[in-house]
């Protein structure tokens, strides 16, 4: 699929990004280059090969099932402007 | 003393821009322990209670930590002091300290102030090479962010195997590559950080179990019969004729000490790592990075429009441009029809490149190439490159980050006065290896 400006402004709505007209131009034409020299993967065959979704294989990262603290409404608050009684105050839903 | 080492930490940082954040009043430990007389600067993007955290970025401007990481517990605890929060590339996206968020400062190379530090840890290995007083910093790599700058400022930095040290506390960059390590001067410091700083952390799903180790007895080590592999293709097309040599120079001190040497090629490695790191890199970082919107911490804008509206604003005013260039790539890289040709791939591909590394290890003790490709480049210079030839920058260290190895610089030199960085790989939790060879070259 070709690069477009349009691909990209697709993109950036969905990671809720406004791009201005020249950030789109820009990114257009760096994604083209940048895409089309990590196209080189292609060329490994990867057939019957397994993914490394991380480098160290860790098994069973379970924890005891046993209950512990948690953060308290007070500091789960403490960094936030907009909250309202005791809880965040997020923009309109609907 | 502490009033003191405040007053110096300032003075630098006025002319060098090393950190974020320094406390007003540094926290004094009652407790004595293994770290006892350290003062230790944590990177932005690790938390440190009630002390502003911002991963470089302007979009957490005014975050402050309700909790330690786990790294910063495990410092207070042996009585280290912590000194301050260091500057990097926003959310560690950058190998030159020079795409920091927006309105923050870029630290400026301690040799050479038109250049540049490297990254993404910049902050770290400039205070790391100025500080005249008992200095440890703690840094954190994903494709080459300890090492690099570590090389770029001539200090020691590790990059421990992935798992090995905890990031509870670690603000994302990408979860399958992020590593905490220590910077110093000296290879005994880096030896203590790691014993202090690794084991298991229930609060971290990545944390490997394994028996607590005393990093410190390998400095006693000899080299004699180690076997060593030096990566032929480390030394090609675009790497400094100097750096080569002055690589090629201490690797026969090495073998004159007892090791063995021979040439090992990496082929897949140095076709394949670069572009199978990006994939993986950014598709993360898109992901960890969706969770800043404005809402319950960092940068706040007014409340007005809807959920996407006002995301959507916050977002576009207070993330960097590297940020959001990575933010495009790797959404684009997971999207439905492309999401099996880029990041599926590439996660397939990594299993290819860590059998090449597994296999080298069944045959050698630690493979040996130069850190950086090059001395520290002028900002200048930085200037003209495009973002792929920024990302190119990395291609000697995204093959151990993407494995998960630890690898170490060792500062071995200069250049026109500026400093020469090896870097030591060892195989997975083979860090004892590497401080055998750093402690061999000093002596």
């Amino acid at each position: 699929m070709e690069i477009t400006k349009d691909v990209v402004k697709k993109v950036a709505q969905v990671a809720r990004l406004r791009l201005t007209g020249n950030e789109v131009n820009k990114f257009t034409a760096e994604l083209k280059e940048i895409l089309d020299a990590f196209s080189k993967i292609d060329e490994v065959d990867t057939e019957n090969t397994k993914m490394s979704i991380q480098p160290v294989e860790v098994k069973n990262a379970l924890r005891e099932d046993k209950v512990g603290e948690c953060l308290s409404v007070e500091d789960a608050l403490k960094n936030t402007e907009h909250k309202k009684d005791n809880y965040f105050k997020g923009p309109r839903a609907i | 003393m502490s009033e003191k080492i405040i007053k110096e930490v300032g003075e630098i940082n006025k002319e060098y821009n090393y950190f974020n954040e320094i406390p007003k009043d540094l926290e004094e430990h009652l407790v004595k322990g293994k770290l006892s007389g350290y003062f230790v600067s944590i990177k932005d993007c690790i938390v440190v209670k009630d002390m502003e955290s911002r991963a470089g970025s302007k979009i957490l401007s005014g975050y402050k930590p309700v909790f330690d990481a786990g790294v910063a517990e495990k410092i207070k605890k042996e009585g280290g002091i912590i000194i301050g929060k260091t500057a990097q590339d926003e959310f560690g996206f950058g190998s030159f300290s020079k795409n920091v968020g927006v309105d923050m400062k870029i630290p400026l190379n301690p040799f050479d102030r038109e250049r540049c530090c490297g990254g993404s840890s910049g902050g770290s290995a400039g205070i790391t090479q100025k500080a005249l007083f008992k200095h440890i910093s703690i840094a954190e790599s994903t494709g080459g962010s300890i090492v690099c700058p570590a090389s770029f400022c001539g200090v020691y930095g590790l990059c421990p195997t992935y798992g090995l040290v905890s990031r509870y506390g670690l603000m994302d960059y990408a979860n399958s590559l992020d590593k905490i390590g220590p910077m110093a001067k000296n290879v005994e410091d880096i030896a203590l950080a790691l014993s202090v700083i690794a084991g298991y952390d229930e609060r971290d799903s990545t944390s490997v179990k394994r028996d607590k180790e005393d990093y410190s007895q390998y400095l006693k080590r000899d080299i004699k019969g180690m076997k060593i592999g030096l990566i032929k293709e480390a030394f090609g097309e675009g790497v400094d004729e100097e750096v080569k040599k002055k690589i090629n120079e201490k690797v026969k001190e090495l073998e004159e000490k007892g090791a063995k040497v021979e040439e090992v090629s990496l082929p897949l490695n140095a076709k394949y790592s670069l572009a199978a790191y990006y994939i993986i890199a950014m598709s993360e970082a898109s992901t960890n990075l969706a969770k800043f919107c404005g809402m319950r911490y960092g940068k706040h804008e007014k409340l007005e429009g809807g959920f996407n509206e006002y995301f959507s604003k916050v977002r576009s005013a207070n993330f960097g441009v590297e940020a959001k260039r990575r933010i495009i790539i790797g959404t684009f890289a997971r999207m439905s029809g492309f999401r099996d040709a880029y990041y599926i791939k590439s996660l397939k591909v990594r299993t290819k490149l860590i059998e090449e590394y597994k296999k080298m290890f069944e045959r050698f003790d630690v493979l040996i190439s130069p850190t950086m490709p090059v001395i520290a480049p002028k900002f200048s210079e930085i200037e003209k490159m495009t973002p792929l030839e920024n990302y190119m920058m990395d291609i000697l260290t995204v093959g151990p980050n993407l494995a998960g190895l630890p690898h170490m610089n060792i500062p071995v030199g200069f250049k026109e006065k500026m400093p020469i960085g090896l870097m030591v790989i060892g195989n997975h939790f083979d860090e004892g290896k590497l401080f055998q060879i750093g402690k061999e070259l000093k002596r």
